[in-house]
């Protein structure tokens, strides 16, 4: 089987790449990993269908290539499509509720932390730091960019229906159950 | 019958999207979800009779595609045994979330997605269930994990989406494992067929096998969550609407264990990690009943013993004799069964008394002995007590397990043991604390209780809340199931044994496509 030596290198790039940005806090980055991650795995359908050029329909002239792996790399486009544009929700819902993109600290994981470390009190500055924003554009003086909460901004009309029970409810998201 | 088997993917699907037309109307929305799942029930019931008293497994290509090109869908004894319990218990929980919903009075703030969200949930299980080649079963793992973070963020509250994000952020590392997966899986042997996957398998390095069997095994084991990649479920799955919960713990990681087994006796009969899911297993079992042991509120205690028991079926893998397929194969169906059943029964006593911490909930046995009994029976019967399944389930893998008999098998018997009753220590401590326990006495008890003041969600408490009868009699319906499963356990074990069997032997692809009517 004859493979495009650059296709793979692509692939390992944009794996790597994927990968290290999902690592990362941010939640958009995370997405942009996604992404990432998404078109090596295509990729890497494209480099098993072997040498590329041929038309891949059957009973066409002169080489044919393997159509299965198109087929199958059309199906993961639309798979991954569809998960990003809800990760795109999800990500401006977490905004919406008034912080910057960032994957929280579970303050129950916080409270055992802090039970288990009782009297200690050396690492108590490692349990504030995951408070703060991490996205690269917050809080510098050359911000491009200012973070607004939806209640900054009068034009914005926060419409999404299950706020209200979580502001009106206090503990809502524990036992919240409105099917 | 071939005509029935597309059926259990196209009707989900098909009531999905009348139920999101239906928006407004959710009585409509009701009514066609109900509809729906029962008919489904109604063809798998159909489909595992016709399956199992004739032997032959029914194999249908769509589109009409010779076989190993085309998608194939194939029902053997394991896909329709696995869909008439998932329908089971996916109606069940249906019923309980319409109760809910009713009694909280949806009309100020209508959740239309749930019931579209929830069909599609279906359909993707029951198509990973028959899916025959890799690819249809990756399909039918994203139609249900797409439909499973729209669940879980269900309602968008602020605790929710930060467990959500990290339930969804791990299922798509593993979705794109599984992509990679079956990209190299075709790299290697040119076909995503199963059955010509296994034929195939054999005339490669042992290496390549290796390779491809611990990428698929990886992929399996976030999806199942077994130890160390279970991390994410005892964290994410509290926080969701109870049915949510419960739905999730009863199906989402069987979904992954059943992708499990195909792998270890279908895809790769020859590549041998077995050690290694021995250890893995052992690992899972002790680690997550010892977390349940450490928490204070009942989900949280639940979370843990799901993962626990994972442990179970990792093990019955790992034995790899038909027998014992068989006792794993049992062990799932009463697993899926009774924890689906022990989280309904949770989310009714989060509405009885207002919180579901063991600490705060007391007298329960006086205030809601029917909750009591709801509770009890599941609790003793995941705890592996005689004479419920989960005892005739864990009594079938020790003994498989001891007819091998090398030290190993021994440790992880002792460790099961162990296990159980960890298990049942815990639920009964709940039981002891939330249950017999009076508001007087509770002085006495405080004191020797207070090592678990500091356990995660201790001291949450919600709003209590009536409980309409409709909830009650959807989990007295699982409970009943549960019952069943052990009064019927002669026939269904027969059955499991049969699965086992059919399942160490290789099937080929001619019989595949004798079988398709090719």
């Amino acid at each position: 089987m004859n493979v495009s030596l650059v296709l793979i290198v692509i692939m390992a790039v944009l794996f790597a790449c994927g990968v290290y940005s999902m690592l990362e806090r941010s939640l958009t980055r995370v997405l942009i990993g996604f992404l990432l991650l998404g078109n090596a795995a295509n990729l890497l359908l494209l480099v098993v269908m072997g040498r590329p050029g041929g038309a891949p329909f059957y009973g066409a002239e002169g080489e044919v290539s393997d159509p299965l792996p198109q087929a199958l790399t059309l199906t993961a486009i639309v798979i991954t499509f569809a998960v990003s544009a809800f990760l795109l929700a999800l990500i401006y819902r977490s905004w919406q509720l008034g912080q910057a993109d960032t994957v929280t600290d579970d303050e129950t994981d916080i409270a055992v932390r802090e039970r288990t470390l009782g009297a200690e009190e050396t690492m108590d500055d490692e349990g504030e730091l995951g408070d703060e924003p991490t996205t690269d554009f917050v809080g510098l003086d050359t911000s491009p960019i200012t973070v607004l909460g939806s209640r900054d901004v009068p034009g914005i009309v926060d419409d999404a229906p299950a706020d209200r029970p979580a502001t009106r409810r206090p503990g809502s998201g524990q036992g919240g159950d409105r099917l | 019958m071939s005509a029935l088997v597309p059926l259990l993917v196209t009707l989900p699907l098909l009531g999905a999207a009348i139920a999101l037309i239906a928006g407004r109307h959710r009585k409509t929305q009701v009514v066609v979800s109900i509809t729906t799942l029962t008919i489904v029930l109604v063809i798998a019931s159909i489909l595992l009779y016709v399956v199992d008293v004739g032997g032959q497994p029914i194999a249908v290509s769509i589109g009409g595609w010779p076989i190993p090109f085309g998608i194939v869908l194939y029902v053997d004894r394991l896909a329709a045994l696995l869909v008439v319990v998932s329908s089971v218990v996916l109606l069940a929980v249906l019923l309980f979330s319409v109760g809910q919903g009713a009694a909280d009075g949806d009309d100020d703030t209508p959740v239309s997605i749930f019931h579209p969200s929830y069909l599609i949930l279906a359909a993707g299980i029951f198509n990973a269930f028959i899916a025959g080649d890799l690819f249809n079963l990756y399909v039918g793992f994203e139609i249900l994990l797409v439909a499973s973070y729209v669940l879980i963020t269900l309602g968008s509250t602020e605790s929710r989406i930060r467990t959500g994000v990290v339930y969804i952020v791990v299922s798509l590392v593993s979705s794109i494992l599984f992509l990679a997966a079956i990209a190299m899986i075709y790299g290697a042997l040119g076909t995503v067929n199963m059955v010509q996957i296994s034929e195939r398998m054999t005339q490669l390095p042992q290496d390549t096998q290796l390779l491809l069997h611990l990428m698929l095994l990886l992929a399996f084991s976030i999806k199942a969550a077994v130890f160390p990649l279970s991390f994410w479920l005892p964290d994410s799955y509290p926080t969701a609407p109870a049915p949510v919960t419960a739905v999730f713990a009863g199906l989402l990681t069987k979904v992954g264990v059943y992708a499990l087994i195909r792998t270890e006796t279908q895809l790769f009969a020859e590549s041998d990690v077995n050690t290694l899911l021995m250890i893995v297993a052992l690992a899972t079992m002790i680690v997550g009943v010892l977390g349940a042991v450490a928490q204070a509120e009942l989900k949280r205690i639940l979370s843990f013993t799901l993962v626990s028991h994972i442990g179970y079926m990792v093990f019955g893998l790992a034995i790899a004799t038909p027998a014992a397929i068989g006792a794993t194969i049992y062990y799932m169906v009463h697993h899926i069964v009774v924890q689906t059943t022990l989280f309904l029964a949770v989310g009714l006593v989060e509405r009885r008394a207002g919180s579901t911490s063991i600490l705060r909930v007391t007298g329960l046995m006086r205030a809601a002995p029917m909750i009591a009994v709801l509770y009890f029976i599941p609790a003793v019967n995941l705890g592996g007590l005689p004479p419920f399944s989960g005892f005739i389930g864990k009594f079938a893998l020790f003994d498989a397990a001891s007819k091998v008999g090398t030290p190993i098998m021994m440790v992880l018997i002792v460790g099961g043991i162990v296990t159980s009753l960890l298990t049942l220590y815990a639920l009964m401590r709940a039981w002891n604390l939330s249950f017999w326990r009076e508001e007087e006495d509770s002085a006495e008890t405080e004191s020797r209780i207070s090592y678990l003041g500091g356990a995660p969600a201790a001291g949450i408490q919600t709003e209590r809340r009536v409980i309409p009868r409709i909830m009650t009699a959807a989990t007295t319906g699982m409970v009943a199931v549960t019952v069943a499963l052990t009064i019927f356990a002669g026939p269904l074990y027969g059955v499991c044994e049969r699965i086992g069997a059919a399942l160490l032997e290789p099937v080929s692809l001619s019989q595949l496509q004798e079988e398709a009517g090719q």
